[in-house]
């Protein structure tokens, strides 16, 4: 019961994490219908960013680690939307009337370069920083096996719902919420209607890049290690999170991530450790097979 | 007076045909038939269920509710077709009357049992390929089993390199009829307009069609294009012995070749009938008056010429 | 008259804009590197000359750009005409003959030219290695160019293929020659049973799809250690034969046999053999179910799907053959790479490979079997060249490793292919079937 409690609480913070990277899955699919298969790699070289901003921030000008955070974060996410914004511009922005593989394959040579870029410039190893913010609360004490809660697992999930809630609002209150719902319906008239759809786009990757800035901190901040093939395999997963959620729905993302977080972590825990990935990869196939429109997605007609 | 042939001699039959969408109810309660070697136009204003109504007649869409039976020799037996809805079988083949009930076949068994080929709205040509591998592919069914599902073609024997010469004359055939003999290497995608609407049926009809459903055949078209079109339509009917369906919004095609008029209307049925019976229908002219002034003056404007002959 | 020098001014502008946004890309990622130290803490190295010699390639590249794309409008039209002209078609002809010749003199020639010992590297590396990889380039093409099926996970085929011949060796003791086919076949049946439940959905859903596919076969390789032996792979299985003679020194080898002194690049020789009948094998299959019922299918279907289930092509065998076709090709190099390794193990088959494979077929022009050939050749020849250049690494420093750089420059080439030539280098499609021009009937 203890370990299930403990699986439980390690499983939702995962799971915060991967519904951060989904939710910029499941804005491009929505707004252009396309996946985005290099995001996941966007969320590794935020993680990178942050790495280097933070030992910047801690080494060169000795600030201590915790107040270190927020700038890092803050520039994490500035940089790695800059890199989505850019990565629109030069690899999707002129596919989009072209034949409708070519964005996905553009996206899955972006992700190539993307990976061995980062292996290149900072080397194919892990790299770790020492333990930050590792306080924890014990929550059971006594028993066999004693449940905690630490620091960095609050913060992780007080992160992702304050932006959650951030974000939600923005898609639904404002008028680029209002636009990219839009260029959703149908873009050609979006832009008949004077939205501009190009800003539109860009302005998705750009907030779906934020949130996976947001994540690659998070990850950074609680597992401690990154390497440059560790886009792949996270990216899959938050895609699966997205697909299961049901894609193009928002509080989908976040809840497949959870679901997919959770699943993670408890098969790890009572299956196999080994086969820990071949949970996620199944849920995906399994999902896209037999339910396409995930758990809060909308059917799909075929348009003849 | 005899019966008309959609009565006499049908060739399909919609029965009480209901396709809904989540909470929209496209085509609601809908029957009709199709008469053999009749040109039967399907009518109505935009949104009125019509391709909805032929993405269910060819299997792109299951209907909610309702049964479309066919039969290439028509359908004479109504206790055949009642003992086949009874069964759960999809068609039947005994003593050579072939009976289809089409709501329950897949689209590709439509087109390939059945025979009833299709044109779309927007136009779906092979655009890579060129104009008479379009109509080659057309002929699939019919060449699969002479290259001896690919074993015969592999290894180049004569029994397969007939039947490709055969399908070759066809598609020459008719791209010859339809004018674009000497465009024949070029890719479909490269043709002008009107050139690829005629292209598709083309390849509709070189796949040997009993029953030709025509989605808006000349939209697009100018008023030379389409008297072709109507010309072209007529001669399927005619010299190739094809039931034609077509859905037309050119009032002018459709006065002009129809033997039956079936009009929609918010996915509901509001006349049935030959041309002249149709256009003096209070409630076909209250549809289009009402619902969009472009087509109730196309329409008005297609009555008056066809009452001043 | 006044043109050039509004435009050289935009262009410094823009130009200064590209550097700095090149400068706030690579910021930390270039101008830093974090490496462990002494204690195994990550310490920062800068690197600021590189830092601004990115900048400053943004800043040049766009100046030029905007310069040429700010040109009068007379003088592009111009070079777009020039380019426009086709190319005589009549030659080709004698280029099909023409390459195969150079193909079957190639390892003569390289023997011949540079001595059993120096060959080695060049029949193997340039030989062996290429061929196989245009050997599943023209599997995959089936998949991909001419059935439009974008599969992710197309290593996992050549998974199949490889492991199939490693484990069935020991197990059934039969010879490469009789294992080969099965090895297909096996690999075949795999992508029949992938491609079964997956071939409904819509064309991205089905590329992921097999992406996951192939990464749970892969995780299994990693981790079923009593039948596959995990991470360190299988090895230990016979060496190749020429139909029974082992390559070996000796009286009973093949270079006593034949007279020839022993050479271990006979055995490299005879596997490029096999390979290039192999290749040349995949592409007689595909070239003439091209020109069948099954191949126009395969290409109506990429071309528009809905279209070819209104003429009553049962789509979801025709994308099963496709697919299962493309895999068989796959099991059947893998048998090949087991042979040349000797010894297969999962890193062989990541998710690179799969995309390596892609590039391939992308940049070579899904569809086109020259452009397949010339890709594989652009792709693998190319980075194992630069590997050769020793200057390289004069400048670069000795840990300069141009492989790295093939996984970067493979993935910015799919890219820039999408963008520029999204129907490959070789885009010219031939139809399959012509009509005899009307003139000639009379």
């Amino acid at each position: 019961m203890e370990i299930f409690l403990q699986q439980l609480i390690n499983g939702v913070t995962l799971g915060s994490i991967y519904g951060l990277i989904a939710i910029g899955y499941t804005m491009v699919f929505g707004i252009i219908g396309m996946v985005n298969f290099a995001h996941g790699d966007v969320f590794m070289l935020s993680a990178f960013i942050a790495l280097l901003l933070l030992l910047l921030l801690t080494q060169v000008l000795g600030l201590p680690a915790g107040l270190a955070f927020v700038p890092v974060l803050f520039g994490a996410m500035c940089l790695t939307a800059l890199w989505n914004f850019v990565i629109e511009r030069v690899a999707y922005r002129r596919l989009r009337g072209s034949f409708r593989l070519a964005p996905l394959i553009s996206a899955i040579g972006m992700s190539t370069f993307l990976a061995n870029f980062v292996t290149v410039t900072q080397g194919p190893n892990n790299k770790s920083i020492p333990p930050l913010l590792d306080h924890i609360i014990p929550l059971t004490t006594g028993g066999a096996y004693d449940v905690t809660l630490s620091y960095k697992q609050i913060l992780i999930v007080v992160v992702t719902a304050i932006l959650l809630a951030a974000f939600w609002f923005v898609v639904q209150k404002t008028s680029l919420g209002r636009a990219q719902r839009a260029c959703e319906q149908d873009a050609k008239m979006a832009s008949l209607l004077g939205v501009d759809v190009n800003r539109t786009i860009a302005l998705t990757f750009v907030i779906g890049a934020a949130l996976a800035a947001v994540a690659g901190c998070l990850f950074l901040l609680q597992y401690g290690v990154v390497k440059s093939s560790d886009g792949f395999v996270p990216g899959v997963k938050a895609f699966t999170a997205a697909v299961l959620g049901g894609i193009g729905s928002l509080p989908g993302a976040v809840l497949g991530g959870l679901a997919i977080g959770l699943i993670e972590t408890l098969w790890g825990q009572y299956f196999s450790s080994d086969y820990k990935d071949v949970a996620a990869f199944s849920i995906l196939a399994i999902t896209l097979i037999f339910m396409p429109s995930g758990l809060l997605g909308r059917p799909d007609v075929e348009k003849v | 007076m005899t019966a008309p042939r959609w009565i006499a001699e049908p060739l399909l039959r919609v029965d009480r045909l209901t396709m809904r969408f989540g909470g929209l109810v496209a085509v609601n309660d809908v029957s009709f038939s199709v008469g053999r070697g009749d040109v039967t136009a399907l009518i109505g204003p935009n949104g009125a269920g019509k391709t909805t109504l032929f993405n269910c007649l060819t299997g792109f869409y299951k209907p909610t509710v309702g049964r479309i039976a066919f039969s290439q020799k028509g359908l004479q037996d109504d206790s055949r077709i009642e003992a086949l809805t009874a069964s759960s079988r999809r068609y039947s083949r005994d003593g050579g009357e072939d009976l289809f009930l089409l709501e329950r076949m897949p689209d590709y068994e439509i087109a390939r049992k059945a025979k009833v080929a299709r044109t779309f709205q927007n136009i779906r040509l092979f655009a890579g390929m060129s104009a008479l591998e379009n109509l080659i592919v057309a002929q699939h069914v019919a060449l699969t089993p002479a290259s001896g599902y690919g074993l015969f073609g592999l290894l180049g024997l004569p029994i397969y390199r007939r039947a490709e010469q055969a399908a070759v004359a066809k598609a020459q055939r008719w791209l010859e009829r339809i004018g674009l003999r000497d465009r024949a290497d070029d890719p479909a995608g490269a043709l002008p307009y009107g050139d690829q609407r005629r292209l598709e049926i083309a390849r509709a009809m070189c796949a040997e069609p009993s029953l030709l459903c025509l989605d808006e055949p000349a939209a697009g078209l100018n008023g030379h294009e389409s008297a072709e079109l109507a010309q072209l339509l007529r001669e399927i009917r005619d010299i190739d012995c094809a039931s034609i369906l077509l859905i037309e919004h050119d009032m002018s095609v459709v006065m002009a070749i129809s033997d039956h008029i079936v009009v929609l209307d918010y996915g509901q049925k509001i006349a049935d009938g030959a041309p002249e019976q149709v256009r003096e229908d209070p409630a076909v002219i209250a549809a289009y008056l009402g619902v969009e002034e472009a087509e109730a003056d196309a329409v008005e404007s297609a009555l008056g010429m066809e009452e001043q002959k | 008259m006044s043109a050039p020098q509004p435009l050289l001014s935009r262009a410094f502008k823009e130009a200064s804009l590209a550097a700095v946004i090149v400068g706030g890309l690579s910021y930390p990622i270039i101008a830093f590197r974090a490496e462990p130290d002494f204690n195994n803490a990550l310490a920062l190295t800068s690197r600021w000359p590189l830092f601004f010699i990115f900048c400053g390639l943004g800043f040049g590249l766009r100046f030029l750009l905007t310069l040429w794309s700010g040109r009068p409008k007379a003088a592009r039209g111009e070079a777009a005409l020039a380019l426009e002209k086709p190319g005589a078609t009549s030659k080709n002809r004698w280029l099909a003959p023409l390459g195969l010749a150079a193909l079957i003199a190639y390892p003569i020639v390289i023997l011949v030219v540079l001595g059993p010992q120096a060959a080695l590297k060049w029949v193997d590396t340039f030989g062996v290695q290429i061929l196989l990889y245009i050997l599943l380039g023209w599997g995959l093409n089936i998949a991909v160019g001419l059935a439009g099926l974008l599969d992710l996970g197309y290593a996992a085929f050549y998974a199949v293929g490889a492991y199939a011949y490693a484990l069935l060796v020991p197990l059934t003791g039969l010879s490469f020659w009789a294992l080969l086919p099965i090895c297909g076949l096996l690999a075949a049946f795999w992508g029949f049973c992938i491609g079964f439940p997956v071939l409904r959905l819509r064309g991205d859903y089905l590329a992921i799809v097999t992406l996951a596919f192939a990464e749970i076969v892969r995780i299994v390789l990693v981790n079923w250690d009593v039948v596959t032996h995990g991470e360190a792979g299988l090895f230990g299985f016979p060496p190749v034969t020429f139909f029974g003679l082992p390559f070996i020194p000796g009286p009973r080898g093949f270079a006593a046999h034949f007279g020839l002194p022993f050479a271990a690049v006979h055995k490299l020789i005879f596997l490029y053999f096999v390979v290039l009948a192999l290749a040349l094998l995949a592409n007689f299959v595909s070239i003439r179910l091209r020109r069948l019922p099954l191949g126009r299918a395969w290409e109506a279907l990429r071309e528009d799907e809905i279209a070819c289930r209104a003429l009553g092509l049962d789509t979801a065998n025709i994308k099963l053959t496709a697919f299962a076709l493309g895999a068989f090709f796959a099991g059947i190099a893998g048998c090949i790479f087991a042979l040349r390794q000797g010894v297969v193990s999962p890193s062989s088959f990541t998710f690179n490979e799969s995309a390596t494979i892609l590039a391939i077929v992308v940049l070579g022009g899904r569809g086109s079997q020259w452009g397949v050939a010339l890709a594989a050749v652009l792709i693998v020849g190319a980075s194992e060249l630069l590997r050769e250049l020793s200057f390289l690494k004069a400048i670069f420093g000795p840990d300069f490793d141009p492989a790295q750089y093939r996984m970067l420059l493979v993935g910015l080439a799919m890219v820039a292919m999408m963008n520029f030539r999204p129907r490959g280098i070789v885009s010219a499609r031939q139809p399959t079937i012509t009509l005899p021009p009307v003139g000639g009937r009379a």
